[in-house]
Order: structure tokens, then C-alpha cells, then sequence
């Protein structure tokens, strides 16, 4: 075509997404532990502890553990992943920014 | 997500409802598009016990549905048809753009967020083989990987990519070493942080006066075309090569940044430094050509000199009004260098940065307390790391230091018309081999 150029893309090359299935959901929070993980970031511990204090007026068969990351949020920590794997039913992970 | 696909334990991810955007592409090139995931308002920094309560008990300021109801149903609510849906897809970049008019293709990079909306040379075949000309690397070679933020995934890009980034900075070719150098450090100019943190990044080495790069008077400014160009070629290649950097997607800066025009690319005064070039600091010898990158650029102190009687106590000054979590780099003329000498008889960088790191100090409480200290060096003491965990169990009015010397570090830059020097805060990276780029 007159007066059109062919010019190169500058984007670089994504990695193919895959992928990663939900885990099985719960069929009742009644009974079971749910872990409030703290990402240890601008205040996340604050706002979780209010979130506690919800489930423990709302939903008193639910027990709840604020587990604060091991480290910055930055790192994998599979050590907490581990302990809420073993000793927990579900998370709330927050609060992410 | 690693919870959820690893472990097998049902999450909700909380984030606030600016990083909507974000928090769910990173969920879906994460693979789980379907991820739950709950908003409240931001921010959560600085609120009451009781206003962060409202944030649980009011809505979801996306959805309009109340928080704690989207939480329970997050972890408890069956799955659909879309969440059972296989997701796994081919992004791949294709080589050149469809052919079109110069107007309509540069409206089209406008429009791609290709560019950072100054005017761009435009990546034809020719130019693109023209900068390839001037390495012996081959044009599909991967140089390195980056990406906007550690939660996002890496993108890689070839010598071809960034030849093609660079032309549109308008970058010569005998430039292309040092932009291949600093791509090769995988240190993205582009950072997502909302801090809007820039890149610094200081040339050593002959292949400074080679291409004629300026390390004299202005040297920091728009005064040369080397500096302008490579530091501009690293940012467009940052932001192209990792994906993106757009705002509300994949850059979430605050503020925004103006060091990331040109990623305040520099050449160290090393004729006029009474002190070694940076590089052979690092492991490299004086005649070899090198870059060295800093991340996390963005606060800067500045004073004229050294004073006879108060220096000691200026320069503490200026470290305290620094952010304890980024470290010091000191940017100094020539002059002031040699002042360093003279008033304080450091005939070493390493003496300059032992003092500046017992200058550096503050109490206790009052250094725990900086936000990004809480944030990103209060939970590394907790884990045990030092000499963070030290500095936890100090006195709360203990005078502990800010920064150790490990983390400090001397650049010499400037044409002497005065003693103005600054410290830039920022987190030196690395220093990379120009000449193997050649």
C-alpha cells in the first residue's frame, strides 16, 4: 500500500498462561478454622483484627487465627502455608494494597 | 494464589478497590481468572479501629454486595461453569506491526502505551538492523526477563527487542552496549510500586568518552544525547519488554515519577573523582566499560559544600530526612569530593561511608515507627534476619543506625561550576559488563 511502512513491535514475549485450579470450597464455615493472614502491610493487621472481631460476633462457630506472613510479603512463606494447610480450612489473605 | 493451587486451601484475597484492575489481571495471567476476591475502600493505612470496622461491615465499594457476605461465599459458594473452565492461552507478540501510514502507526503505539507520550522514532527494519549492527549478539538471543511487580509474571525479550526499543528512543547505535548492559540486568525501569520509585543508572569506563556521554557540567539534565537517549531506551524497554507499565493495570505509582524519562542515566566523573571509578569497586577493572543500576529512586537531599564547623551535623540532617527504608547514595561534584578529604580526611570511599552510616542514626521509636520500616523491615527483623533483628531489641530511645554501610554508596558527577551535591535514595542493584554487550 502507498505511503505505509512496516515497523517492528517493541512488546517483549509473555509466558503462556496455565492454568491453576481453585482449591474445593467449603460446604460450611460452621465448625472449621479459618486463618486471617496478614500480608504485614500498611496496616493489614488492624483491619484484620476488626474482621475477627466480626466473625467472633457474627459467626461464633467459626474460629479464626490472624497469622501475620513470616516475612515481606515480597517472599513465598511455606512455612505459614504449611501450618494453615494442617491446622486450618480456609484463609483470608489481606489486605493485598 | 499459591494457597490455593499448591496447598488446596480456599482463600479470598482482601485488596483495596484502587487495585481492582490490577489485582484481578494478576489473577488471571496467574492463571485463576476466578480467584474470589473482596474490595474495601482505600486506604487502610491510618485508620481507626472504627473506621476500619465500617470498611467489614459496610459494602464492597465495587460490587455494591456486603464484605463479609462476599467473604463467606468466596470460601463456601459451590463453583460455576466458569470457574471449572480450563484457562490456558498463547500470548505471543508478533514481530512487526501490520503495515500502515507513520501518523496511524504512531497512534497506534500512543494508543498501545508503547511509548512514555514524548515523540518516538519509529522501529523500521532498517533502523532496527542498523542498532543490531552494532553488537556481535544475535538478534534472537534472550538478554533477560522483567516484570512490574514480584506478584506478576516475567516477560523475556531478545537482542532484536531491545534494538527496536532503542531506535524509538532515538538512540544511536554505538549506544546499543550500554542498553543491552542495562536490559541485561533485569532491573525494570518501570517499577509498579506506588511509591513511583525511578531507576538511576551510572556509566563507567572508557565507553564513556567512546560515545560521548556527559559526566561534566549538566551531566544530570537534558544536555547530552547519549545520556538522554540510553537512560530513555531503558525505560521503554523496561515497560515494553515486561508487559506493560499502565497505569491502573500495571503500574500503580501514586504520583508518578519524572527521573523515569530518562531513568537518570549518568556518566561517572571518574578524570575529576579523587576517589576509584564506581565499577572497580565492584569487581571490575578501570579500563572495563560498565553500568550500575539503582531502584527505588525517588527522594533527594541536596546542600552546597561542606561547612568548616557544622558539616557533621548538616549532613546528619539530611540522612534523618531521608526514608530509613531506602538507602543513601551520595552524588557529589568533584568539589565537594575533595571536600570530604579536606574537613574530614576520608581518603576513602569506604571511610566516607563508615562515617555516614554512624551519622545516620536515630532513635529506636522513632525508626520503627516509618511506615516502610513496618512494612519491609520490621517483619525481616521479626524472621531473624541482621542486623534488622539487632536493631529490634534496642532500647526505644536507643540512637540505632539508620543504614548500614553495606547499602551506602558514592557516586562522583559534575563540572565543578560549584560544590552542589546531593544524595539520591535509592537501592543500588547491580553493576553489569558493557563490553560483553559489544
Amino acid at each position: 500500500m502507498a505511503g505505509t511502512i512496516t515497523v517492528h513491535n517493541p512488546m517483549g514475549y509473555a509466558p503462556t498462561v496455565t492454568h491453576k485450579p481453585l482449591a474445593p470450597r467449603l460446604d460450611t464455615l460452621t465448625g472449621k478454622t479459618v486463618y486471617l493472614v496478614d500480608c504485614r502491610f500498611d496496616d493489614s493487621d488492624l483491619f484484620l483484627k476488626q474482621m475477627q472481631d466480626w466473625f467472633a460476633e457474627h459467626m461464633p462457630a467459626v474460629r479464626t487465627v490472624i497469622k501475620p506472613l513470616s516475612n515481606v510479603y515480597t517472599k513465598d512463606d511455606p512455612a505459614t502455608w504449611e501450618e494453615i494447610k494442617a491446622k486450618g480450612h480456609a484463609a483470608v489473605v489481606g489486605v493485598g494494597h | 494464589m499459591t494457597l490455593e493451587a499448591k496447598y488446596g486451601v480456599p482463600v479470598v484475597a482482601m485488596h483495596t478497590d484502587k487495585f481492582d484492575r490490577v489485582a484481578r489481571s494478576v489473577a488471571e495471567v496467574g492463571g485463576m481468572p476466578t480467584l474470589r476476591q473482596v474490595f474495601v475502600p482505600m486506604p487502610i493505612m491510618g485508620k481507626t479501629g472504627r473506621e476500619l470496622r465500617a470498611y467489614v461491615d459496610g459494602k464492597d465499594p465495587l460490587t455494591g454486595r456486603p464484605v463479609m457476605q462476599e467473604v463467606i461465599e468466596g470460601l463456601t459458594k459451590p463453583f460455576s461453569d466458569e470457574d471449572l473452565r480450563a484457562v490456558e492461552y498463547d500470548r505471543s507478540t508478533p514481530r512487526l506491526c501490520a503495515p500502515d501510514t507513520e501518523d496511524n502507526l504512531r497512534a497506534t503505539f500512543e494508543a498501545n502505551h508503547w511509548t512514555d507520550y514524548l515523540p518516538i522514532v519509529l522501529p523500521t527494519e532498517a533502523r532496527v538492523a542498523a542498532m543490531l549492527a552494532a553488537t556481535h549478539r544475535k538478534p534472537d538471543e534472550v538478554v533477560g526477563r522483567m516484570r512490574p511487580t514480584h506478584f506478576r509474571e516475567a516477560w523475556e525479550y531478545t537482542v532484536e527487542k531491545v534494538a527496536v526499543n532503542a531506535v524509538m528512543a532515538g538512540a544511536r547505535p554505538e549506544y546499543f552496549p550500554v542498553i543491552l548492559a542495562l536490559a541485561a540486568t533485569g532491573v525494570t525501569a518501570r517499577h509498579s510500586t506506588s511509591s513511583s520509585g525511578a531507576t538511576m543508572a551510572v556509566v563507567n569506563g572508557p565507553i564513556r568518552a567512546e560515545i560521548g556521554m556527559n559526566w561534566g557540567i549538566g551531566a544530570m539534565g537534558p544536555y547530552n544525547h547519549a545520556n538522554a537517549t540510553i537512560g530513555r531506551a531503558y525505560g521503554l524497554l523496561s515497560q515494553n519488554g515486561q508487559g506493560g507499565s499502565v497505569p491502573g493495570v500495571t503500574f500503580m505509582g501514586s504520583q508518578g515519577n519524572g527521573y523515569s524519562y530518562n531513568s537518570l542515566t549518568l556518566a561517572e566523573n571518574e578524570e575529576r573523582s579523587p576517589w576509584e571509578p564506581f565499577h572497580v569497586g565492584h569487581g571490575l577493572r578501570p579500563r572495563d566499560s560498565a553500568v550500575s543500576v539503582w531502584s527505588g529512586v525517588r527522594s533527594t537531599a541536596y546542600t552546597l559544600g561542606l561547612r568548616e564547623t557544622h558539616w557533621r551535623e548538616h549532613i546528619g540532617h539530611m540522612i534523618r530526612g531521608m526514608d530509613p527504608q531506602v538507602p543513601p547514595t551520595l552524588v557529589l561534584d568533584p568539589i565537594t569530593a575533595r571536600q570530604f578529604i579536606d574537613r574530614g580526611g576520608f581518603t576513602s570511599k569506604k571511610a566516607v561511608i563508615d562515617w555516614l552510616a554512624d551519622a545516620g542514626r536515630m532513635r529506636a521509636r522513632e525508626y520503627w515507627d516509618y511506615q516502610l520500616v513496618q512494612n519491609y523491615i520490621y517483619p525481616r527483623a521479626t524472621f531473624g534476619e541482621e542486623p534488622m533483628a539487632s536493631k529490634l531489641r534496642a532500647a526505644p530511645d536507643e540512637m540505632i543506625r539508620m543504614y548500614e554501610p553495606d547499602d551506602i554508596h558514592i557516586v562522583v558527577v559534575g563540572g565543578e561550576t560549584n560544590g552542589y551535591w546531593r544524595i539520591m535514595g535509592g537501592t543500588y542493584q547491580k553493576t553489569v559488563s558493557v563490553d560483553e554487550w559489544r
